[in-house]
């Protein structure tokens, strides 16, 4: 039903109920509504959240407690040695620093590319603007399923890029969705102030950078943002192509530790929730800072295009 | 969202094509700022490296002898036909593989609709906290999913809270090991873990359903129901089909979760195309078969993908 259709029934529909008292009804039933709603959402706020303080609890007790007396902290059950634990066998600072690198260079190309290409296409007119626009659109509908088993043989065999950053990298270097989202928001500055800047005489690339970028830096924000989840949680990829243990970024190590090392320890709950606390809390807090940046407005635009 | 219009940009031609014939040579060919071009230059040398020349080598390989060899060692690859699709689907455990995968989308796919919608129309209408809302709802999805599986690991493990909780209800065998709660758990766990995205897109698609429908709506007695049925469900079908659309992709592509939860088991239960064209292609060697599946399953993905088109994407 479309919403001119909805448009044409509603009468209809109102024509029957408007003998009732729609008035009291309505007053009685808001407020049902409301807490109706009110109950909804904070299911769903607990259904989300719980995990995240299981994973706190978890990480900090000295003996597993499964039980459910075991989800209020215990001061006598209180440790931080499951990090250590859990970084005996993994390293989890060489795990964050592969992640980083992973992501600061998947980063770095999505905005110094990324903001290139945008511009070009919201900007610029030149043969092929069409056709590079289709097929940014294209790109993010092309399965990983189908890439994975060519780029493996591509970038591990072939470049030698595997337990390489770069290898890691190469496959996410520039995020699609942020392309169209910086295209987006240079569409949204003014004409006439490139018109203006090239009269001038200023060069394309100062244009860029003194005047389009700085109008449109929360576009970045959110870029960055959108563009930082891929790489820093990726599992599938960087496991795939790293084999020696200190190449590999945090995920894969954790999932190493997961699948076969935890399963030995005296406390595996503890070690697990420990390693996941970590990988967690740098994303989390960074979402939690720039949380204003990640609306829903940017992000439906960024990815209907 | 008028994102797909192109704009006209107002250059004044004539004062560029004045200048020279061999100026306006190039922009007739180029367009009037051939440096877009070269801006797009290294995008698009991306999507051929990374997009468009691993498609068309995954399709090769589907259709040759292929196998791994030393780097610079002279072999040759010769070409099979359908060989490897008919040695990979004679194999049961791909067969199941996909029957899990679908079990998966049956369940995630309408859950995925239904609660993102609902969470979505509930959150558009609240005053407070609803910054703390919108944050608690993404927040799974920002986050790594080996993380999260590791909590839904011992969740529900054989003596994990859940079964503790349920006491003598707990099922036997526990979630994870047992052949007919495999999967369902794992695609209720996708769908908690992903949810925030799609709740995101209701919200932008909640915010162009023009408010006097709602009105309109009210005015001639329709109860909150009956709007939510006539005014909200169909002024959001095109995030619908999206959310449709990127659920079932993303299902398909099902393969950490299974992974680090169940290994794949109980006896394949949870085995996924994904997880056992790593198996095959990666550990076993045999590249050319795990190629032959992903194509089977991008075109069974997008088979889907077209009938969801046209029964949910309506005549508009």
């Amino acid at each position: 039903m479309t919403i001119q259709q909805a448009q044409e029934a509603a009468p209809a529909e109102g024509a029957r109920t408007t003998s009732r008292p729609a008035g009291r009804r309505s007053k009685g039933w808001t407020r049902t509504q409301s807490v109706l709603r009110g109950v909804v959402l904070g299911i769903g706020a607990v259904a989300f959240l719980f995990p995240f303080y299981y994973m706190v609890i978890g990480s900090l007790q000295k003996k597993p407690n499964q039980t459910l007396s075991g989800l209020i902290p215990d001061p006598s059950n209180l440790t931080l040695d499951n990090f250590g634990a859990v970084n005996s066998r993994i390293s989890l600072l060489s795990g964050l620093l592969n992640s980083g690198l992973f992501t600061g260079g998947v980063l770095l190309c999505t905005l110094v590319f990324g903001v290139l290409v945008g511009y070009a296409l919201a900007v610029l007119e030149w043969r092929g603007r069409g056709v590079t626009f289709a097929i940014v659109l294209l790109v993010q509908v092309i399965p990983f399923q189908l890439l994975q088993i060519p780029l493996y043989v591509l970038v591990a065999r072939n470049y030698g890029l595997a337990d390489n950053v770069l290898g890691m990298i190469l496959p996410f270097a520039i995020n699609s969705t942020a392309v169209i989202l910086f295209r987006q928001y240079f569409l949204q500055v003014p004409r006439e102030l490139f018109e203006a800047a090239r009269i001038d005489g200023a060069r394309e690339l100062r244009l860029l950078w003194s005047v389009a970028i700085p109008l449109v830096r929360p576009a970045l924000v959110t870029g960055v943002l959108l563009t930082f989840i891929g790489p820093w949680n990726e599992f599938l990829w960087p496991f795939l192509i790293t084999k020696q243990a200190d190449r590999q970024p945090l995920a894969v190590s954790l999932a190493n530790y997961i699948t076969s090392v935890a399963s030995s320890t005296a406390n595996p709950f503890g070690a697990v929730t420990a390693g996941a606390l970590v990988l967690a809390v740098p994303v989390v807090v960074l979402f939690i800072v720039f949380q204003r940046y990640f609306v829903s407005s940017d992000l439906g635009s960024g990815v209907k295009g | 969202m008028t994102a797909v219009t192109t704009p006209a940009a107002p250059t004044p031609v004539e004062q560029i094509d004045r200048r020279n014939p061999n100026d306006r040579l190039r922009h007739r060919i180029l367009g009037r700022n051939p440096l877009g071009l070269l801006f797009s230059a290294p995008y698009l040398v991306f999507v051929v490296a990374v997009f468009a020349s691993p498609v068309i080598y995954a399709v090769w390989i589907a259709f040759h002898d292929f196998f791994f060899a030393a780097p610079g060692a002279d072999v040759s690859y010769p070409f099979v036909g359908f060989a490897n699709f008919v040695y990979a689907f004679s194999n049961a455990q791909v067969i199941q593989s996909f029957g899990n995968v679908g079990v998966f989308l049956l369940i995630n796919v309408p859950l995925t609709v239904v609660l993102s919608l609902l969470l979505a129309a509930a959150l558009n209408r609240v005053i407070h906290l609803r910054v703390f809302l919108r944050i608690s709802f993404y927040v799974p999805y920002i986050t790594a999913s080996v993380a999260l599986v590791g909590v839904w690991l011992f969740l529900f493990g054989g003596d994990g809270l859940v079964n503790n909780l349920l006491g003598p209800l707990a099922p036997n065998p526990s979630w994870l090991v047992n052949q007919s709660l495999a999967m369902p758990v794992i695609a209720v766990y996708v769908t908690w873990k992903q949810l925030g995205f799609y709740i995101l897109l209701y919200l932008a698609a909640l915010q162009n359903v023009p408010r006097e429908l709602y009105e309109q709506a009210s005015t001639d007695g329709a109860g909150a129901v009956r709007q939510f049925w006539s005014v909200t469900v169909p002024g959001v079908r095109p995030a619908t089909l999206l959310v449709l659309l990127v659920s079932t992709v993303t299902g398909a592509n099902l393969f950490t979760e299974p992974y680090l939860l169940t290994g794949g088991g109980p006896n394949g239960a949870s085995n996924t195309p994904v997880y056992l064209m790593y198996q095959l292609g990666v550990e076993q060697g045999l590249p050319d078969v795990a190629s032959a599946i992903g194509i089977v399953l991008v075109i069974g993905v997008l088979i889907i993908a077209w009938l969801q088109n046209r029964f949910a994407g309506g005549r508009d």
